[in-house]
């Protein structure tokens, strides 16, 4: 299940609202196109223009005490963003520092809010390139500007004219006063709608720019879109701009307890981190177990060892070729790897026999599928990856086992497997013959196409070997104390031969 | 008297919080005025809806922390900003009185509800309403509340009701612990020292969210009025939704391996059911000689997959008993099983329990005790297989107890007492 790494840069860039992990730098970039750089110029030009409009000669220190605290928020937030799924998106919340920068600047909103999202330059992730460091600073300068404009716009909107909102002095003012509770409700309140409306800007601003590098990159690669995400882009947008609402919260505390706001608000969204790293790290290592205990159960038979490994990688890259949602695809890796489990059942004698098989014995490999469904059954996840383990010995014309299901009635995980796993056993050395050459074997493939396989799965896996290529078994011989088998019930070339039937 | 205690505790703690809960409405009923019906609805709702969102935890636990940081906002809120008219001249701000916090009672009754109403759907679905547990979070939030209620007059600028508010929010987290750490020393018949300990391990990083949260709830409410429920709603979101992730992860895991161990019993190495039987008396002897939590988890691990070398040979053993095998087949296949385990390249501590468990207690190199655990559980199991016949059972421990160089004599007193207790089929 390796994954190509510029693959996922790619695809994972959309899915990064508010931290981009964008592979822009290193080896890529003599691949970029002049159309790249001349937007990544334009966004940086922006940023720099917006930035040159910074009050050096502010004397006001809170100002600079604000943009400080929050531009350190950012810092941390933007360096410990939470990692959802297998990495294919991170949950940063540091949008809510620029949003409070907008929140708490007053007329100096914007620019403090560009100030503070330019600070991503100095992201401390280590190994990004500073290609992407550039834009990164660059985008969020320019999307904490769009907000802190729109906040000002509505504000004035909203309130005719007649401003009354807080700014840092204001604030301080009122902590100093003895009767903070009118004036604080009373600018709140009037923030609702302003602020509803930047983070809306913010976000929209953030993921626009984006979309635009994803875009003007798609053509440069030569690998297609990964599996898509779980989620759909507007539930992302959604969250994204709740998510962006802890910026309004930030400010509100601020109003009582300054900077140590942020330390606040930090505390359980570090929690999340921390549950959601603990997560990723058991993912691995459930994945890893699984495997570890295929291989245990391939141990059985010297010549399928790494059978499930390649048949789970080459089901993955069928499911990536039909673009399948990354978490089917992610089951019917499962499925793949596990579709053999069942083989276990089958006695060793009736696996190591040399010649024709009784129909009792025939029938005893014939159950192995279901063996498998028995042993996998009860584990939760697998759902539909069930289908694919029982099902994988149909064939199109429905003379396959255990059901005898033809054509679209077998489970699609199914019709995948059963070409891999066929692929598989044709590119392998067997005890009776040599490993099939992989053009040869492909001929075999389209030759089965329609009958024993379904012929869209067929040319889907042609395609996607043709671009990822294939790592057959690599050829071993047995060194002696090894069991044999002589028989492969996979193989499509020489399938099982049954005493007394033609 | 063991069977007494297993629900005393229980019965206890649901009775002392019906006691609560009736009280709670005698005297909301009682004081002259319900205070500030819109505050109480808004928190009870959010309560609802943390109940209604609970999580099961590693290990089976059960939280509901949004309603837990609810309940204990609304327990020590004490100023809400109210929203203005929009029609009102925005240069004369309207007086803006601050809501006074709600009584102690009435903090429980709102308390009840909420989860009674979050508890409501689980019920339908055919879920357990999760009493204890509700229990358990009410009993804290009602000692909150009584105990910050005596503390008002303290509350002067916001650093000390910061303060106290965080000391009491992780005072509460801690009292349902305790009561937690109970119920469950006595549901999983192990000592309190330990349950306490692993409850405070597993559950401290939620209950330091859970704190901080109810910190920004209270904080963000008094600058921005009753909003602020819903603004901080979206942040906590999020934070659930990563716990419930890890959460079900680690469930996964255990039921994968758990489901994978089977292959021994499908191949026909082992008995039927042999996995599953050894694992379970192992955790009971393990809990029994007071492990921690990790600890029993990966000897469980191992227990479910100390046969899994079995695979290596051609041809199971017959009735799959390795107490018949030569030493030396015992140690290659133990060998060859931790060899396995440790290809996945992050269960070491299991692979190594797999690896000794073919050692005799007191060899030249002494097991770690989880090895001696389930060396002694598998020979067991093997001796008995499966029965519950008190005869069986008595004349199995009597042939380990002989062995004492075998098994580690303190691990088959711990398995006497545990298969004493319960008929193995029970476990």
């Amino acid at each position: 299940m390796r994954r190509n790494p510029t693959l996922k840069a790619l695809v994972a860039l959309p899915w990064v609202p508010g931290n981009p992990c964008f592979e822009l730098g290193g080896e890529d970039m003599g691949r970029l196109s002049w159309a790249t750089w001349l937007y990544f110029a334009a966004i940086v030009s922006a940023a720099v223009a917006i930035l040159a409009q910074i009050p050096f000669n502010s004397a006001d220190p809170e100002f600079w005490v604000t943009c400080a605290a929050l531009a350190l928020l950012f810092l941390v937030c933007d360096s410990t963003p939470i990692m959802l799924g297998d990495r294919e998106w991170a949950w940063s919340p540091s949008s809510a520092a620029t949003l409070a920068a907008v929140v708490l600047l007053g007329k100096n909103g914007a620019i403090g809010a560009a100030m503070v999202g330019a600070v991503a330059v100095i992201s401390i992730r280590r190994k990004i390139p500073l290609v992407e460091r550039l834009f990164n600073g660059a985008m969020y300068a320019v999307a904490g500007y769009a907000a802190g404009t729109t906040f000002l716009a509505l504000e004035r909107y909203f309130n005719r004219g007649d401003s009354h909102f807080l700014d840092v002095s204001s604030i301080t003012e009122i902590l100093r006063g003895v009767e903070p509770s009118k004036l604080i409700s009373h600018t709140f309140e009037m923030a609702f709608a302003p602020f509803a409306g930047a983070a809306i800007v913010h976000v929209l601003v953030n993921h626009g720019l984006l979309w635009g590098m994803v875009l003007l990159n798609r053509h440069n690669r030569a690998t297609p879109p990964q599996a898509r995400p779980v989620w759909g882009l507007p539930l992302l947008l959604a969250s994204d701009v709740g998510f962006a609402a802890l910026g309004l919260v930030v400010a509100a505390l601020w109003v009582e307890f300054g900077p140590f706001a942020g330390a606040i608000v930090l505390v359980p969204l570090h929690v999340a981190r921390w549950a959601m790293g603990q997560f990723a790290e058991d993912q691995r290592a459930h994945a890893a177990t699984l495997r570890a205990l295929c291989q245990a159960v391939e141990t059985k038979d010297f010549y399928t060892r790494g059978h499930s490994e390649r048949v789970s990688h080459g089901a993955g890259m069928i499911a990536r070729q039909i673009g399948m949602r990354s978490d089917r695809a992610e089951a019917v890796r499962f499925a793949g790897m596990l579709h053999d489990v069942g083989k276990l059942g089958v006695p060793t004698k009736v696996l190591q026999k040399v010649g024709g098989l009784t129909e009792e014995e025939y029938a005893a490999i014939q159950l192995h599928p279901m063996r498998g469904l028995e042993i996998v059954r009860e584990i939760g996840f697998l759902n539909e990856a069930l289908t694919g383990i029982m099902h994988h010995h149909e064939r199109m014309d429905g003379r396959g086992y255990p059901m005898g299901f033809a054509g679209d009635e077998i489970p699609e995980f199914a019709r995948i497997i059963a070409v891999v796993d066929a692929f598989d056993s044709m590119t392998s050395t067997r005890a009776y013959r040599k490993a099939t050459k992989i053009p040869d074997a492909i001929a075999e493939l389209r030759k089965a196409a329609g009958t024993q396989f379904d012929p869209k799965l067929v040319d889907a896996f042609i395609a996607a070997l043709e671009r990822d290529g294939w790592k057959p078994q690599e050829p071993a011989e047995p060194r002696g104390h090894e069991i044999l088998t002589s028989q492969d019930h996979d193989d499509p070339i020489a399938p099982l031969r049954v005493v007394g039937r033609t | 008297m063991a069977w007494q205690t297993v629900d005393t505790g229980r019965l206890l703690l649901i009775m002392v919080t019906a006691l609560l809960v009736i009280t709670a409405f005698a005297m909301t009923a009682l004081s002259p005025k319900f205070h500030d019906w819109h505050v109480a609805i808004a928190f009870g709702l959010y309560i609802a809806a943390g109940e209604l969102l609970r999580l099961v935890l590693p290990g089976g636990r059960q939280a509901a922390p949004i309603a837990m940081s609810a309940a204990l906002s609304y327990a020590m809120i004490t100023t809400i900003a109210r929203p203005l008219h929009h029609h009102a001249p925005a240069a004369h701000p309207h007086h803006v009185e601050p809501i006074h916090g709600a009584p102690p009672w009435q903090v429980v009754l709102v308390a009840v509800v909420g989860m009674a109403i979050g508890s409501l759907p689980h019920v339908a679905a055919g879920r357990r309403a999760g009493l204890t547990g509700m229990s358990a979070r009410l009993l804290a939030v009602a000692s909150v509340a009584f105990i910050f209620s005596t503390t008002g007059h303290l509350i002067g600028t916001p650093w000390l009701e910061l303060g106290i508010v965080a000391m009491l929010a992780m005072l509460g987290w801690l009292i349902e612990s305790l009561i937690s750490a109970v119920i469950r020393a006595d549901d999983l018949r192990a000592r309190y020292s330990v349950t306490l300990s692993d409850e405070l391990r597993v559950q401290w990083r939620l209950g330091l969210a859970v704190a901080v949260s109810t910190i920004i709830t209270i904080f963000g409410a008094e600058v921005m009025g009753l909003a602020e429920l819903a603004v901080f709603a979206g942040p906590l979101l999020v934070i659930q939704f990563a716990f419930r992730r890890y959460a079900g992860i680690r469930a996964t895991y255990l039921q994968t391996v758990r489901a994978l161990a089977q292959v021994t019993e499908v191949g026909g190495y082992v008995d039927s059911g042999h996995s599953r039987r050894v694992s379970r008396l192992s955790l009971a002897i393990g809990r029994e000689l007071g492990m921690p939590e990790p600890d029993l988890l990966n000897l469980e691990y191992a227990a479910l997959m100390h046969d899994i070398g079995q695979l290596s040979l051609a041809e199971p053993i017959p009735g799959g008993a390795t107490l018949l095998v030569s030493r030396a087949d015992a140690r290659r296949i133990a060998e060859f099983g931790a060899e396995v385990i440790g290809q996945t390249g992050v269960l070491e501590t299991v692979a190594e329990l797999v690896r000794f468990q073919s050692l005799p207690a007191s060899g030249s190199v002494i097991p770690p005790l989880g090895s001696k655990v389930i060396r002694a559980a598998n020979a067991f199991d093997e001796l008995v297989g499966g029965s519950a016949d008190r005869d069986r059972t008595a004349a199995a421990i009597a042939r380990l107890k002989q062995e004492a160089s075998e098994y580690d004599p303190e691990v088959v007193a711990a398995l006497a007492t545990v298969t004493d207790r319960l008929p193995i089929t029970r476990l």
